[in-house]
């Protein structure tokens, strides 16, 4: 199968092996692949054990941060008393990613029964898919599965027969990158504006409607099945060379390269091979230039960075970037990489929810020098302005969507500096020279 | 303001099986306010808006203040504060897809709807076109929203023959 196209040799099938096959939607068509004995085996598994099999498969958090999913859930505490929330986070917007979409697009059993497992293993008896308004097929395909789920009596108040009660309900966004953020997702839920939350308390404290509560990616959650039916040792095999990221990761690739699309692979795998074999390089008659490899909210890499990386958590962070959502999104040398960068800032400065003044004048200010600059008016002071307020756009408000405009701009004004000053009247430069 | 000022009397929209709807989404959560965007998201399909009678509506059915529901609506993008075509056009613009072709995209649109500029509605009103920021299907250049119906790889060349398909 595949889709859009077919899957490369060098890819790892897992999540995405039923990608293209319309058969895998249906309960039944889910069932005569293996869907829900992964459900059915979690069931009949004390949480506690649950929580020990996802901690031992060495899951980490796939919609960003990379934070190890069993440890997550083991923060959850079954039988304090309280009422427990898991909260799928299917609010895919960061710019480049387009792997949760295709997985409710395909496979939304996959999601279902990766929620009921997640649910089950934290206690908590209602689970919510916030998925983002725009999403307009995911949000069919997944009502669509929960409708077949619940007639067939897998969720409900006897979820599989069990006694054991497990409810699941989409949530409709309404247009709003910030609800992608863990707090302002749960505000969302609760009927609020997205404004993110001061942590702590952290969500397995106090989380949606103040009760205790897990947020995982749908990516993250789809993963759990799999690793119940075929155990902790398989999954943790699946590294190339880093004992510290396994599994297998979506990528989604887009922008400037031969073929975009979503690509699975082993963590680890090199960046290079990627990037030329499965994507099939740069279009016709041009050369990659720059990459941002982890959604846009990370550090631009040089073609020399992004060719000595290997995918996986660290390996990012050793190239200069993060692995952030898996979003690739690949400038050739025919584009204007500071338009690219006021694009993005512009980005950012569209979906500040305005809580912190350092993001909300910040990211506007950013976007506004960077356009100068695209426009022929910019100074070489720009350049220098840029630096000083992306030091008090990082790190020092509520949630990271500041730190997210900063980054990239700011490493590529670092990496790509004389793309920038190309764009800068030479008279600039001549008349500061003169003043000396 | 509210563009209803000459219009029809409101027809509440929360009645019949649209209410029967809503008490079933309450049971969802342990607050009534959890509803909202749910709620909200029912006027628009029946109104194409969010209009003033709506939002009180809306606040009356879950206990909170016309305010209050303001304030939220103002601050999810896909909630229309005021009417818009009859076909709302939703092109993606944001840096991988801008990088792709988007703004050509997006000419093409302003040109074959009569639109004149972003955000105005063409004069037949029939068409609203936006740029709309990530729309989350990158690898498909240049997805376009038309209402509900989500288009991928839109090229300035197919947009006279989508358009012609629009009723």
């Amino acid at each position: 199968m595949g889709y859009p196209h077919k899957p490369h040799a060098k890819e790892a099938l897992v999540l995405s092996q039923h990608f293209g096959d319309p058969d895998a939607r249906s309960l039944s068509g889910w069932k005569k692949r293996g869907g829900y004995q992964a459900l059915e085996k979690a069931l009949g598994m004390a949480p506690a054990d649950i929580v020990n099999v996802v901690k031992a498969s060495g899951l980490r958090g796939r919609g960003g941060a990379g934070f190890p999913t069993g440890v997550k859930w083991s923060f959850m505490k079954p039988g304090d008393g309280k009422p427990h929330y898991l909260c799928c986070n299917a609010d895919e917007s960061e710019p480049g990613t387009f792997k949760d979409r295709e997985i409710m697009r395909w496979t939304p059993h996959a999601l279902v029964e990766g929620c009921a497992i997640g649910s089950h293993a934290i206690g908590a008896e209602t689970c919510y898919i916030y998925i983002r308004g725009e999403f307009t097929e995911p949000l069919v395909r997944m009502e669509a599965a929960l409708k077949e789920a619940y007639d067939a009596g897998i969720l409900g108040a006897n979820a599989m027969g069990t006694g054991k009660r497990i409810d699941i309900y989409v949530h409709k966004g309404a247009g709003a990158y910030i609800c992608g953020e863990e707090t302002a997702l749960m505000e969302s839920i609760e009927g609020k504006r997205g404004n993110p939350r001061i942590k702590p308390p952290f969500p397995a404290v106090s989380g949606v409607f103040g009760k205790p509560t897990t947020i995982n990616n749908v990516e993250t959650l789809a993963a759990v099945p799999h690793i119940l039916m075929r155990g902790a040792e398989w999954y943790s095999k699946l590294t190339l060379s880093n004992p510290k990221s396994m599994g297998t990761k979506l990528f989604s690739v887009c922008g400037n390269v031969a073929r975009p699309g979503n690509y699975e692979v082993v963590l680890g795998f090199p960046f290079k091979d990627f990037l030329y074999d499965l994507c099939g390089g740069p279009p016709p008659g041009r050369k990659f230039r720059a990459i941002i490899p982890g959604g846009s909210s990370v550090p631009i890499q040089t073609m020399e960075e992004a060719e000595a990386t290997l995918m996986d958590y660290e390996g990012f962070v050793a190239q200069g970037t993060m692995l952030g959502s898996g979003g690739v999104i690949i400038f050739d040398d025919a584009q204007n990489l500071p338009r690219m960068m006021a694009r993005i800032a512009r980005f950012y400065a569209h979906e500040s929810c305005g809580q912190c003044t350092q993001c909300r004048e910040g990211t506007a200010w950013m976007t506004k020098i960077l356009e100068r600059i695209v426009a022929g008016h910019g100074t070489y002071e720009d350049l220098d302005t840029i630096f000083d307020m992306s030091d008090n756009m990082t790190g020092r408000t509520i949630c990271v969507l500041s730190d997210s405009c900063a980054a990239p701009v700011v490493s590529a004004i670092k990496k790509f500096r004389g793309d920038f000053e190309k764009l800068i009247p030479k008279k600039q430069g001549t008349v500061a020279v003169a003043a000396d | 303001m509210s563009g209803t000022e000459n219009a029809a009397p409101y027809a509440p929209v929360l009645v019949g099986k649209r209410r029967e709807e809503l008490e079933a989404i309450l049971k969802r959560y342990p607050t009534k306010m959890a509803a909202l965007l749910p709620a909200l998201w029912m006027i628009q399909d029946e109104r194409g808006w969010v209009p003033n009678e709506g939002i009180e509506e809306v606040a009356a059915a879950l206990d909170l203040t016309p305010a209050y529901v303001k304030g939220v609506i103002s601050f999810y993008t896909m909630y229309h504060q005021h009417p818009v075509g009859r076909h709302f056009v939703q092109v993606c613009t944001t840096s991988p897809c801008g990088a792709c072709g988007a703004e050509d995209v997006v000419k093409a649109f302003l040109e074959h709807t009569g639109c004149k500029e972003l955000g105005l509605t063409s004069p037949d009103g029939k068409y609203t076109v936006i740029e709309v920021e990530c729309l989350g299907a990158c690898g498909f250049p240049t997805p376009v929203m038309i209402n509900a119906e989500f288009l991928e790889s839109v090229t300035p060349e197919r947009v006279p023959s989508i358009l012609a398909q629009l009723k």
